[in-house]
C-alpha cells in the first residue's frame, strides 16, 4: 500500500492547470488514488459481465474483444433512456462555475477533477459519435475516439467522484456530475470494470441482506452486544424483536451502525428512544441494511438491492417504515425506491403512534427518516432530554451530501441537536446545500485509496478545523453511516482531537429513561459524564 | 488556438459577405436566400433538437434540492429552492432564467499560505452573463423597428429609455453597450482565468466571436458607417411578409456583413451549446418537484430484474436462524419434508 503523505505535503496543491492540453495528458494511475479492482466471485454472484481476475495497475485489463462496441451501444441505450444524459451532454457552456466546487479538485488540484472536465471525459466521446462537428473536426471541438486510454481515464476519474451533487447546485443548468458518473459507471460495468469496495458489498447485500455479508446470527449477536452495553450504561434492558410479524413499524438502519464504531452508538441511541416511547417496531435480519451500493453500480443493481425493503415490510405485515441515519440510502429511498419497487399500497401512510403526526411528505413511499420522526417527538415533548449529560461535547453538524442535495433534510437533525447538545455551525459555504462530501462517498471508502480520501475530505476537514479553533468543537455529528466510517480517519489526519458521531448518539446520551439508574455515570461510549464531575467538584 | 480559429472564421464570413455583395453583386444570395435558409435551419434545427430531448424519458425524479424540504409543520421550508409544488418549481425556473440564481451563488476558493480554504463571493461571471443576455434581449426587441411596417409603441418606449444618454443629440443605446461589455467580459475571463482557459474549446470561442462580430458590425452601422436604413427596413419587411425583394436603392454591403453573421448564428445555434437556452427548461435537476416520497413517480421503462427473496435467505440460513431463536416461516422439519417431497416428485417425473 502506498504511504500516505503528511498533511503539509498533501497541501502542496496548485489550482492552476498545466500547460499540456487535457486530451494530451493520459491518466496517471497513482497509488493511493484508486481502489482495487472488483473480485470475480462477487461479480458472479450478481451476474455482472466479464467477471475475471484483474488488477488496476496492470497494462492488460482483460477486456472483452468487442469492448468498444459494448460501451458505445451502452451509451446509445442510455441516451434513449435518460433525458438527463442528453441534456447534460448538450447544454454545458463550460462557464467554469463548477470548477472549484468539487472537493476532489480542491484537495488535489487535478484539472480532471473539475466537474466540467470530468463530464468532458465522457462528452468528448459523445461528440465524436453524435455530432457532425465532432466527427469532422475532432480535437479542435473537443471530440475524441474511444480507445483504451480513454476507457482507463474514465475508470480513474469516475471513481474519483463521490456523486455528491455539489457541482449541480452551482451549475446554471443544473448539470449533475453525479448523474454523469452513475451512467458512466454503468458503462464501465458493462465491460467488467468496477472496484471491489463497491462490488463485494453489492454481492453481500444481494445475498445476505447487508453490505458486510453478516449472517442472521451475527446480526443478532451485534444487537445483543448493544443491548448489553445500553443495560450497563443505563440499567435498562431494551426490548428488541427480530423479524416479528405484525409489528407496526419496520426499522431499517444502515449496516454500518450495527457493526462498526462509532455508528453503533447512534443505533443504540435509536433503540433507547424507541424503547422509551414503547414503539411497536421490529428489525429484520434479512433487510438488515438500507444502504445500497447498487446506486454506485447501475440503476438495475440499485433496484435489485432495494427491493427487499418493501418485500420484507410486506412479509412482516408492518404498517410503515422508519429508515436510519444514512446518506446515500436516503437518496435511494427518497428519489428511487417507490419508482423502482413501488407502489407500496400494502402499507399505510406513516402516522406517529406517539404524537399522531401524519407524515404527509412520505405519503406514497411510506418511509420516514428517523430524524423526522425524532424531531416530531421532541416537538411534542414526548421525551425528557438532559443536555447536560452531553457536557464537554461541543459539536458541529455535517450535512451529508444526499440528504442535503437529493432530499433537503437540513433542519430536522439540527432541531434534535438544539435539544441535546451545545453545537456550532461550520462556515456558510460548507453547510446545507453547499456541504462538502466526507471524500469517501459512492463506495470510495476503501483502505487502499487513503490519499484520495484525505484529499477529497480536505475541504470538509478544513471547515471543521475552523470551528474547532473558533469554538473548541470536538465532535462532528452527521446523519450518514459512510460519514461515520470515513470521517474519523479524516479527522485524525487533518483535525486531531475531533471525534465523530451520529445525531442519535447525542440524543441517546441526553435521553432520560424510565427506570434508569439513579445516577447515570457514563455516556454511550462508556466515557464518564462530565456534568457529574462538575457537580462533584 | 480555438480563439484564433474562431476569429478567422468570423472575419472570413464578414469578408465573403462584403465581397459577395460589393464586388460580385450577390445581393439576392446574401439578402434573401441566406436569411431564409438560416431561419429555416434555425427553426427546424431547434424543433428537432427539443423533440429529440423530449423523446428520451425522465425515468427518475432527480431534482437537486437547495434548501429545506417540506416535512414537519414547525420546520421552515424553502418552497423555491426546494420546491414541493409545481408553482414553486416554476418560480425557481423563472429565477434561474431571468436572474441566473445558480450563478449568483458562485464562489471563489483560495488556499491560504496556512493551508486553509477561504471562500469569496464571485460575482463577475454572473454580472457578465446578466449584461450580455439582458442586453441582447432588449437589443433584439429594439430591432422590431426594422421588422414591422408600423413600429409598435413598445419599441419606441424601449428606445426612449434605452437611448436616454445622448452624444451630439444622437442616442447611445445602453443595451448594446451592455451586450458588448458582457461579451468582452465573458471572453476576457475565458482567456484570463487559467481553469476556464484550460477547458475552453473552439465551441466556446466561436459563438463569443460571432456575437461580438454581430455587435460590432451593428454598432458600426449605427455610430460610424451609416447605411440607408430605409433600404434595410424595406428588405427586412419584404422578407417577413414573404414578398422578398432587394430594394430599388440596393442594399449596403456594410449591412450584409451584419446580416451574414446573424444568419451564421441562426444556423449554428441548433447544433451548438447555444441550445442551453432551451435545454435549461428541460433539465431534470431543475424542472422537477421534490415530492418523490409524496407522489409516486413512474419510470416508463422500469426494468425487470432478478431479486433475491427472503425465502431463499431463510432456506440458506434456517438452521442458524432457529439456533439463535429467530422466527422462521418454515420449521426445519417442514423445509426438510418439502425438500424430500420435491426430490421424490422429480425422481418420479424422471422415472427413476
Amino acid at each position: 500500500m502506498a504511504k500516505l503523505p503528511k498533511p503539509a505535503e498533501l497541501l502542496d496543491i496548485n489550482y492552476n492547470p498545466p500547460k499540456t492540453p487535457w486530451m494530451d495528458t493520459p491518466a496517471e494511475f497513482r497509488e493511493g488514488m484508486y481502489c482495487h479492482a472488483g473480485k470475480p466471485e462477487s461479480a458472479e454472484i450478481v451476474s455482472l459481465p466479464n467477471a475475471r481476475e484483474w488488477r488496476v495497475p496492470d497494462e492488460d485489463w482483460k477486456l472483452p474483444d468487442d469492448w468498444q462496441k459494448i460501451i458505445l451501444q451502452g451509451l446509445h441505450d442510455r441516451l434513449h433512456r435518460f433525458r438527463s444524459l442528453k441534456i447534460f451532454m448538450d447544454c454545458c457552456v463550460r462557464c467554469g462555475a463548477c470548477a472549484d466546487k468539487c472537493h476532489f479538485f480542491l484537495g488535489s488540484g487535478d484539472p480532471k477533477n473539475m466537474p466540467v472536465l470530468r463530464a468532458e471525459l465522457l462528452r468528448s466521446v459523445y461528440r465524436k459519435e453524435y455530432t457532425l462537428a465532432g466527427k469532422l473536426m475532432g480535437k479542435m471541438v473537443g471530440a475524441r475516439e474511444l480507445n483504451e486510454q480513454v476507457l482507463k481515464e474514465w475508470f480513474y476519474y469516475f471513481f474519483q467522484c463521490s456523486e455528491c451533487r455539489r457541482c449541480s447546485v452551482f451549475c446554471p443548468y443544473g448539470i449533475d456530475t453525479a448523474e454523469i458518473t452513475m451512467l458512466t459507471r454503468e458503462l464501465l460495468n458493462l465491460v467488467g470494470l468496477n472496484i471491489d469496495w463497491v462490488i463485494t458489498p453489492v454481492a453481500n447485500c444481494f445475498s445476505k441482506g447487508n453490505h458486510l455479508g453478516i449472517q442472521p446470527h451475527g446480526i443478532v449477536d451485534s444487537y445483543d452486544m448493544m443491548l448489553d452495553d445500553v443495560e450497563d450504561i443505563t440499567g435498562v434492558r431494551l426490548d428488541l424483536t427480530y423479524n416479528r410479524k405484525g409489528a407496526e413499524i419496520l426499522y431499517v438502519p444502515p449496516s454500518g451502525d450495527i457493526f462498526a464504531t462509532p455508528g453503533n452508538y447512534t443505533l443504540m441511541g435509536q433503540l433507547m428512544l424507541f424503547h422509551e416511547l414503547g414503539l411497536d417496531y421490529t428489525v429484520s435480519t434479512f433487510n438488515s441494511e438500507g444502504g445500497n451500493f447498487g446506486l454506485f453500480t447501475s440503476n438495475e443493481m440499485m433496484k435489485r438491492l432495494n427491493q427487499k425493503i418493501y418485500a420484507e415490510a410486506k412479509r412482516l405485515g408492518v404498517k410503515w417504515i422508519i429508515g436510519g441515519e444514512c446518506g446515500h440510502m436516503w437518496r435511494v429511498i427518497h428519489q428511487y425506491m417507490d419508482t423502482m419497487n413501488g407502489p407500496a399500497d400494502f402499507l399505510e401512510v406513516p402516522k406517529s403512534p406517539i404524537t399522531g403526526t401524519v407524515f404527509e411528505n412520505a405519503k406514497t413511499t411510506k418511509m420516514v427518516h428517523v430524524t423526522e420522526f425524532t424531531a416530531d417527538i421532541i416537538r411534542h415533548n414526548k421525551i425528557k432530554l438532559d443536555p447536560s449529560r452531553n457536557a464537554g461535547i461541543i459539536a458541529t453538524y455535517h450535512d451529508s451530501c444526499n440528504p442535503a442535495r437529493a432530499m433537503g433534510l437540513l433542519d430536522e437533525p439540527r432541531y434534535i441537536l438544539d435539544h441535546c447538545v451545545e453545537w456550532y455551525e461550520m462556515p456558510e459555504d460548507t453547510i446545507r446545500e453547499k456541504t462538502f462530501c466526507c471524500g469517501s462517498g459512492s463506495g470510495l471508502n476503501a483502505e487502499e485509496d487513503m490519499e484520495l480520501r484525505m484529499r477529497g475530505g480536505f475541504p470538509r476537514a478544513n471547515a471543521v478545523k475552523y470551528v474547532n479553533q473558533k469554538h473548541g468543537v470536538n465532535m462532528l455529528s452527521c446523519v450518514c453511516a459512510i460519514d461515520r466510517a470515513a470521517l474519523p480517519p479524516l479527522m485524525r489526519y487533518w483535525v486531531p482531537g475531533v471525534e465523530v458521531c451520529g445525531v442519535h448518539e447525542l440524543l441517546g446520551n441526553a435521553l432520560v429513561m424510565k427506570g434508569e439508574k439513579p445516577n447515570r455515570e457514563e455516556n454511550l461510549r462508556f466515557e464518564p459524564l462530565q456534568n457529574q464531575d462538575m457537580e462533584e467538584a | 488556438m480555438g480563439l484564433i480559429v474562431a476569429i478567422v472564421i468570423v472575419c472570413a464570413i464578414v469578408a465573403i459577405a462584403y465581397v459577395g455583395v460589393a464586388v460580385a453583386g450577390l445581393s439576392a444570395l446574401f439578402g434573401i436566400i441566406l436569411p431564409y435558409l438560416a431561419l429555416a435551419v434555425f427553426i427546424v434545427g431547434v424543433v428537432y433538437r427539443i423533440a429529440n430531448w423530449a423523446k428520451s424519458p425522465v425515468p427518475f425524479n432527480i431534482v437537486t434540492t437547495c434548501g429545506q424540504e417540506k416535512s414537519l409543520d414547525f420546520i421552515k421550508t424553502n418552497p423555491i429552492d426546494n420546491p414541493t409544488t409545481r408553482a414553486g418549481m416554476v418560480v425557481r425556473m423563472i429565477l434561474e432564467v431571468t436572474v441566473f440564481r445558480s450563478l449568483f451563488r458562485n464562489s471563489k476558493v483560495e488556499l491560504t499560505a496556512d493551508g486553509d480554504l477561504r471562500y469569496q463571493w464571485e460575482k463577475w461571471l454572473w454580472i457578465f452573463a446578466l449584461l450580455f443576455h439582458w442586453g441582447m434581449f432588449f437589443t433584439l426587441l429594439r430591432h422590431f423597428r426594422f421588422f414591422m411596417a408600423d413600429v409598435p409603441g413598445w419599441v419606441g418606449a424601449i428606445e426612449a429609455v434605452d437611448g436616454v444618454f445622448m452624444v451630439d443629440l444622437h442616442p447611445i443605446y445602453l443595451t448594446g453597450i451592455f451586450m458588448l461589455l458582457g461579451l468582452v467580459g465573458l471572453l476576457g475571463r475565458r482567456l484570463y482565468l487559467g481553469k476556464v482557459r484550460y477547458i475552453s474549446l473552439l465551441n466556446d470561442y466561436f459563438p463569443l466571436c460571432l456575437l461580438l462580430g454581430i455587435v460590432i458590425t451593428g454598432m458600426n452601422m449605427r455610430y460610424l458607417t451609416h447605411v440607408d436604413i430605409n433600404n434595410v427596413r424595406e428588405l427586412m419587411i419584404s422578407l417577413i411578409t414573404f414578398h422578398p425583394a432587394i430594394p430599388a436603392g440596393g442594399i449596403s454591403p456594410v449591412f450584409i456583413m451584419h446580416l451574414a453573421l446573424v444568419c451564421t448564428l441562426l444556423i449554428y445555434f441548433p447544433m451548438s451549446k447555444l441550445m442551453h437556452a432551451f435545454g435549461v427548461f428541460m433539465s431534470p435537476t431543475r424542472n422537477m418537484v421534490n415530492d418523490s416520497r409524496k407522489k409516486r413517480y413512474v419510470n416508463p421503462w422500469n426494468p425487470v430484474v432478478e431479486f433475491h427473496y427472503y425465502e431463499d435467505y431463510e432456506d440458506e440460513f434456517r438452521e442458524k436462524m432457529v439456533k439463535v431463536g429467530l422466527p422462521v416461516d418454515k420449521t426445519i422439519e417442514e423445509a426438510a419434508a418439502e425438500k424430500a417431497a420435491k426430490e421424490a416428485q422429480l425422481k418420479a417425473e424422471l422415472g427413476m
